[in-house]
């Protein structure tokens, strides 16, 4: 058990120390010339980024305000999903498909191109039987990549309205999301790709094999080019695994050191990125005091997970069996119940969602964190756009606070007024809207319609009764909005309700926690830079990061406590 | 959004290019130098493959060490876990069998003694790993049946113990194909 907290512990410390320079990096490529070199390290990569424009046909050099931009972003976007869509729907005709899976019904491919092209990846499929190598490869990993780069980009552009220089002009939407691939995803994926690769996890395109084991059962083993996938559906955020059970299956995540590498690359470009603000527009304080924030948020909701789990589950406990290594179903050997506490905190703070071991299986306490983790989504946050969710956070309480001492809200020079607030306010609101109400929408059809005759009968949706269940449905709707991907996967989603209802929610839970951020950010770049004064509330201060915090708490945490309560807390307390 | 349009086809068919098609191929290239060729390891006894190093799979008969409990029964054409809640009435009850079951085919061994680890499924299914403790609980079992002293077990066991990373992070565990091959290969 104590090798077990030493890993945890190398694990956070590793990140951190490696997010720092990442994020002077980072910094650095988005401030480069787009036509000339930026100063680092990947400079040699430049003329790779200028054929991609000249075939793309993209002028690096057009400046765009915020409208234009987003017009950029959601085209490319409404591009994929019917590029997405399609592939999936014919994928069991189509070339390079060894293992000869089939195609997948509408609903099915609506809900995975949508899924995935929102950065969620959640998984109504299991990748061994559900997918095809043609459309692991060239959608779904394709969209690992494009759509973090996506988030990225977006974030850059609100990251350029936070300067003081700047005008009504926000940047170059195509010049961030190609840079973002070319000198950040793919170079780390790469790196990534190959310590699996040698530490076991097929990349060949060889298809499934048949072996007669040693007890002389006949059984198959799934295999595929898994390594190049891995690598970037952990670095981007995104979550969805080759195989069915994600990181917890023993090619996914062969042993400790690639669990760490793996997780390590959940949050290493999240937490960067934080650092990347700093640097970016010259306010490391500011920084210092958003990544505090986040941090403090992040261990309050690790170490009850940590601790529930590595104390094992009471109602085993009762059966009078010894859990020496914590609370085991749904668990690894290799990796153990520390690291997958640790797992699941890190993976739902960054709408990562991918997992290695079964969220359904573990603790209350575990779950109720994973979902509050979720609930929140803006403590490191996704890839991009974990920081525009803080954004919002952060506008609200400039607001506040302003209010509170009878000033006029400023944020970095430039005055917060109405219309700001109102959007700040309608995505602060969206998030448990959408969460609670398709929630009671779905209690509602269990109750009422258990035997409607759909592909799965409402009453047959769910694999655990009483407070298990309603958990199993509120963790869905979370990490669909949230974009995470997670999933309480005893759920039985893969029918019209679910993969229809959860489309919706994904769709609505990533476009406009987007555009409103940005919208916000290019209003804000129009207003006239007043300078800090005496008269300015700072925002680079401790204080101010206990407003943010308390903003968070009252918003996110409050507006779910009643669900919270209703599934894992009450199952906490009837658990002896 | 016209305007878009052309970019936003001809940027994702040179990117599908460039991370569908080169990045996943150097990949599989290089990975062709890593141990099993980027195919999986297997494991070879007398020409016969008998498994993959790192999948798990069903041990059930009393002569070898036992694999854990799985939610698809070491198939790995799929994968899974159980899913189970850990409040579930009809789980605990699957525990308890599991239980019941294991002290019937170990007599001797006290209930209080077993790792819940041989009780509960992994989250893959394909497990391919015991705990040290979860292997030696096992040993007057396997000793009684094989007529093999339960000292030269043990350190059989302690032989195919994998330590931390670097003695440092993470638990020890004992790989069961590995260790089963070797009892095979004791006498």
């Amino acid at each position: 058990m104590f090798t077990d907290g030493m890993g945890v512990i190398a694990m956070y410390a590793l990140t951190v120390l490696l997010a720092i320079p990442l994020g002077k990096y980072i910094a650095k490529v988005y401030q480069g010339n787009p036509s000339r070199n930026a100063g680092s390290a990947l400079d040699f990569i430049a003329p790779l980024e200028r054929l991609i424009y000249r075939l793309g046909g993209v002028d690096p050099n057009r400046q765009m305000n915020w409208k234009e931009n987003l017009v950029a972003l959601v085209t490319i976007n409404l591009l994929w999903f019917i590029y997405a869509f399609f592939m999936l729907l014919f994928q069991g005709s189509l070339p390079l498909n060894p293992d000869g899976n089939p195609s997948q019904t509408p609903d099915l491919a609506f809900n995975t191109a949508i899924s995935f092209l929102v950065n969620c990846n959640l998984q109504h499929y299991s990748g061994e039987s559900g997918l095809t190598y043609l459309t692991q490869t060239a959608v779904i990993m394709f969209l690992q990549f494009v759509t973090a780069a996506t988030g990225m980009a977006a974030m850059v552009l609100v990251f350029n309205a936070l300067r003081t220089e700047v005008a009504d002009k926000l940047g170059n939407f195509y010049v961030y999301f190609v840079k973002s691939i070319t000198r950040i995803l793919l170079p780390l994926s790469l790196v990534v790709a190959l310590i699996l690769a040698f530490n076991g996890t097929p990349a060949s395109y060889d298809g499934k094999d048949t072996i007669v084991t040693l007890q002389v059962d006949t059984v198959g083993v799934s295999r595929g080019p898994a390594a190049g996938m891995i690598a970037i559906k952990q670095l981007g955020t995104n979550g969805g695994g080759w195989f069915g059970v994600n990181s917890a299956h023993p090619l996914e995540n062969p042993n400790y050191l690639t669990n760490m590498v793996e997780d390590i690359s959940i949050i290493l470009i999240p937490i960067a990125l934080v650092f990347a603000l700093g640097h970016y527009i010259n306010r490391r304080r500011l920084a210092l005091v958003i990544y505090g924030v986040m941090t403090v948020g992040f261990m309050l909701l690790f170490f009850p997970s940590l601790f529930a789990e590595i104390s094992g589950n009471p109602a085993i406990a009762n059966l009078g069996v010894a859990q020496p290594l914590g609370s085991m179903e749904g668990k690894e050997i290799r990796l153990g119940a520390a690291a997958s506490a640790y797992w699941g905190i890190t993976t739902t703070a960054t709408s990562n969602g991918s997992v290695n071991a079964m969220h359904d299986s573990m603790t209350p306490i575990s779950g109720a964190m994973q979902m509050l983790d979720m609930m929140i989504n803006a403590f490191y946050g996704g890839v991009g756009v974990g920081f525009l969710n803080f954004f919002v956070f952060l506008i609200v309480a400039v607001f506040i606070s302003g209010l509170m001492v009878g000033r006029t809200p400023e944020f970095l020079g430039r005055k917060v007024e109405a219309r700001e607030m109102k959007i700040a306010s309608l995505i602060a609101i969206l998030h448990p809207f959408l969460i609670l109400v398709s929630t009671a929408i779905s209690s509602y059809t269990l109750v009422n319609m258990p035997d409607a005759d759909w592909a799965v009968k409402p009453g047959n949706w769910l694999n655990n009764d009483t407070f298990h269940g309603f958990s199993e449905m509120l963790y869905e709707y979370t990490s669909s909005a949230a974009n995470n991907g997670s999933g309480f996967e005893g759920l039985g989603d893969n029918n019209f309700f679910w993969n229809f209802t959860c489309g919706l929610v994904l769709i609505l839970g990533r476009y406009l926690p987007i555009v409103g951020p940005v919208a916000i950010a290019g209003l804000l770049a129009q207003k006239k830079y007043v300078p800090e004064s005496s008269g300015t509330l700072p925002t680079d201060t401790g204080t101010f990061g206990l407003v943010t915090f308390a903003v968070i708490f009252i918003i996110a945490a409050l507006s779910f406590f009643p669900a919270l309560a209703l599934g894992p807390l009450a199952e906490y307390f009837s658990l002896r | 959004m016209k305007t878009h349009i052309g970019p936003a086809i001809r940027l994702t068919v040179v990117l599908l290019v460039l991370l569908s098609v080169i990045y996943p191929l150097v990949v599989a290239g290089i990975a062709t130098f890593a141990p099993g060729g980027g195919k999986g390891e297997t494991i070879t006894v007398n020409g016969r493959v008998v498994g993959y190093k790192r999948v798990g799979q069903a041990f059930t008969e009393d002569r070898y060490f036992n694999s854990r409990p799985s939610a698809v029964d070491y198939n790995a054409a799929g994968s899974g876990g159980s899913n189970k809640g850990p409040s579930n009435a009809n789980y605990l009850k699957t525990v308890q069998a599991r239980i019941d079951t294991f002290l019937a085919h170990n007599p001797g061994v006290r209930k209080e003694d077993i790792p819940s680890e041989l009780v509960t499924a992994s989250g893959s299914g394909l497990d391919p790993d015991l705990s040290p403790a979860g292997a030696k609980i096992q040993i007057a079992r396997i000793a009684k049946i094989r007529g093999i002293s339960a000292d030269r077990l043990n350190q059989l066991v302690d032989e195919h113990t994998e330590g931390p990373l670097l003695g440092l992070f993470g638990p020890s565990k004992v790989n069961v194909l590995q260790v089963n091959v070797a009892l095979d290969a004791l006498k």
